[in-house]
């Protein structure tokens, strides 16, 4: 696809999307709140994975710090501006990631993810154990925020969520989304595919590898905390459970379902995630299995995810044409 | 006194368990370069079977006494899924790590609900069972005789895959896959056999830990998931790939989990994962592993 006809596409679906509100049920708007919020989370873990090569097996834990941040704020010390929780847990997850990333980013492969996995772990047993904090395993409660100064108290939850809130979220997507396309065509985003390729060339090349890639897992965090702001919201609560490593394990299902080698594959993939499981659940208590089934599928026989799917429809379909 | 006795022997015991998942999970990495997140889901497996294995043979008319061969056996009838498995993971032996990984991932979703399909969503118990072998104590220091026993199981069954490992021609053929598996192909060795061994061996173990735990606890769903991230600090304290790492790694986190919950229970996990983090911090391939790279 052309660039241009890239372009002419995206701002097709943002505005359907944005136009749901007047198109789709009440159900299915909110059914999108976390599919962007996981976009938004998906975008800077893919930095990690796609791009840097790195797959991380504990950025829940950075979904968890943006909930838990929404939480403090809105219901702990009564600051319900919106604006204001995601500064603050974008400030928080930066706070976590620098010297988790510092002694995380030292190692790759197998051990990455499971020194990610060990960190994510401490930071869950911590929510889930220290009750008088964070309230344990039925975790802490999230109070409606401000929307740019606005408050919305008069709108019912489903009017606020449907309403002002979808499109603020889907505003963020777009703003977030060009940031990190910016990002990745920036020569940081080139070194960093460069890391991926060949380390050790790129180092040679005067690529400082560590600084590189702890600025990817700096960046991938605060994504993840801002999607955890956002879950948040809906559900009214944060809760241990989005630190688990088992969502880890999700977030990279769902990256990997929309295709990590497309820069748009996560987005997608965060979309048909929750469209698949909402499906599931509403026909079976066993959608877990159907889900491991559909993960099993796309590792063996597409490991470039639905993009890639896309990608070779659309190739065959050009070579057709001329 | 007694009661720091009563810590460690509980220790030694979760440690014996989470040996026999850290080994299986230890072998497969050594020879098949896979970690295998489901390891966690061979031990609920395992557990779940165990129950239904045990209950079905009282019934049937099993002395009760009988009933810790019968466990064992259900766990070792669990190894035919290991081959199945394995088929399975052959389709992305030649791979990037991430996707093996991610596919043990898939595993590990599709066990929950195939064991909430079979067992359904409460935990299952075996009632009083342990009992049944008495007790041994003196000066306030009390421990079931069936703890024991799967201590001393646990350490036979080390014992054992030592010797196989170290002593037997098949246990050095499994040795020199996991140090060079080209080569060791290439000297006429069939290693695609040899992943069907080690995988199902591997499996076996979980499901043997599983169903040695399942008289002092109950099998529930929670327990894979629970488990894997234990199994996974052992491996990294003990040394990815290193039988004895997993012993010692096992030890270090059964008395370390042991002494936080009498000591100051909210340190539980913490304190396991702290310990991780300072293994990899200072010694990154563990205790007994070889440097990385």
């Amino acid at each position: 696809m052309t660039p241009r006809l890239t372009t002419l596409v995206i701002v097709g679906l943002v505005a359907l999307v944005g136009s749901a509100p007047l198109w789709a049920t009440p159900y299915h708007i909110t059914l999108m709140i976390p599919a962007m919020a996981y976009g938004i989370a998906l975008l800077g873990l893919n930095l990690l994975f796609g791009y840097a090569g790195l797959l991380s097996f504990g950025h829940a834990m950075f979904v968890g710090i943006g909930a838990y941040t929404t939480a403090v704020f809105t219901s702990k010390l009564g600051i319900r501006s919106f604006e204001l929780v995601l500064v603050a847990s974008a400030v928080a997850a930066a706070l976590f990631a620098i010297p988790i990333g510092l002694l995380t980013v030292r190692y790759v492969r197998i051990f990455f993810g499971m020194l990610t996995l060990a960190f994510g772990m401490l930071f869950h047993s911590f929510l889930f154990k220290f009750y008088h904090l964070t309230g344990g395993d039925s975790g802490m409660r999230v109070v409606r925020p401000t929307l740019l100064g606005q408050d919305t108290q008069e709108l019912d939850k489903i009017a606020f969520l449907t309403g002002p809130f979808f499109l603020y979220v889907l505003a963020l997507l777009v703003i977030l989304g060009l940031v990190m396309l910016r990002i990745v065509h920036s020569p940081f985003g080139l070194h960093l595919k460069a890391l991926r390729e060949n380390a050790r060339k790129a180092e040679y090349l005067g690529v400082t590898v560590r600084r590189f890639r702890l600025a990817a897992f700096v960046i991938s965090a605060i994504y993840c905390s801002i999607g955890g702001v956002i879950l948040a919201v809906p559900t009214g609560i944060a809760d241990p459970e989005l630190a688990y490593w088992t969502h880890s394990g999700n977030l990279i299902f769902m990256t990997l379902l929309g295709g990590f080698t497309n820069f748009f594959g996560p987005i997608l993939g965060a979309f048909s995630f929750i469209l698949l499981q909402d499906q599931l659940m509403s026909a079976t208590q066993y959608w877990r299995f159907f889900l491991g089934v559909v993960l099993a599928l796309i590792v063996i026989l597409f490991p470039r995810g639905l993009m890639g799917i896309l990608e070779s429809l659309m190739a065959r379909f050009s070579r057709g044409r001329s | 006194m007694a009661a720091f006795i009563n810590i460690l022997l509980g220790g030694v015991f979760h440690a014996a368990v989470l040996f026999l998942v850290a080994a299986g999970l230890q072998i497969v990495f050594g020879v098949q370069k896979i970690v295998n997140l489901a390891c966690g889901s061979f031990y609920a497996l395992g557990a779940y079977f165990g129950v239904t294995t045990v209950t079905w043979a009282l019934k049937a008319g099993l002395p009760p006494f009988l009933f810790l061969p019968v466990l064992i056996a259900s766990g070792v009838v669990l190894a035919v899924i290991g081959p199945v498995i394995e088929r399975l993971l052959r389709t992305v032996y030649d791979r990037d790590e991430s996707f093996q990984l991610l596919l043990t991932f898939a595993l590990v979703l599709m066990f929950q609900d195939i064991m909430r399909y079979f067992w359904g969503a409460n935990p299952q118990q075996l009632g009083n069972l342990v009992m049944v072998y008495g007790k041994v104590g003196a000066g306030g220091v009390d421990l079931p005789v069936y703890n024991v026993l799967v201590i001393a199981g646990s350490i036979a069954i080390a014992l054992i895959l030592g010797g196989f490992l170290q002593r037997t021609r098949y246990g050095r053929i499994l040795r020199a896959t996991a140090e060079n598996r080209a080569m060791t192909e290439a000297l006429g060795v069939d290693v695609r056999r040899i992943n069907v061994v080690v995988f199902t061996l591997g499996t076996v173990l979980g499901t043997v830990g599983g169903a040695f735990v399942v008289p002092t606890s109950a099998a529930s769903l929670d327990m894979a998931v629970e488990l894997v991230v234990e199994a996974f600090a052992v491996v990294v304290i003990g040394g990815l790939g290193s039988m004895r790492g997993a012993l010692a790694g096992a030890l270090v986190v059964g008395l370390m989990r042991a002494a936080a919950i009498a000591l100051y229970a909210e340190l539980e996990l913490l304190s396991i994962y702290l310990v991780v983090i300072l293994v990899l911090i200072l010694r990154p391939s563990g205790l007994f592993g070889k440097p990385a790279e």
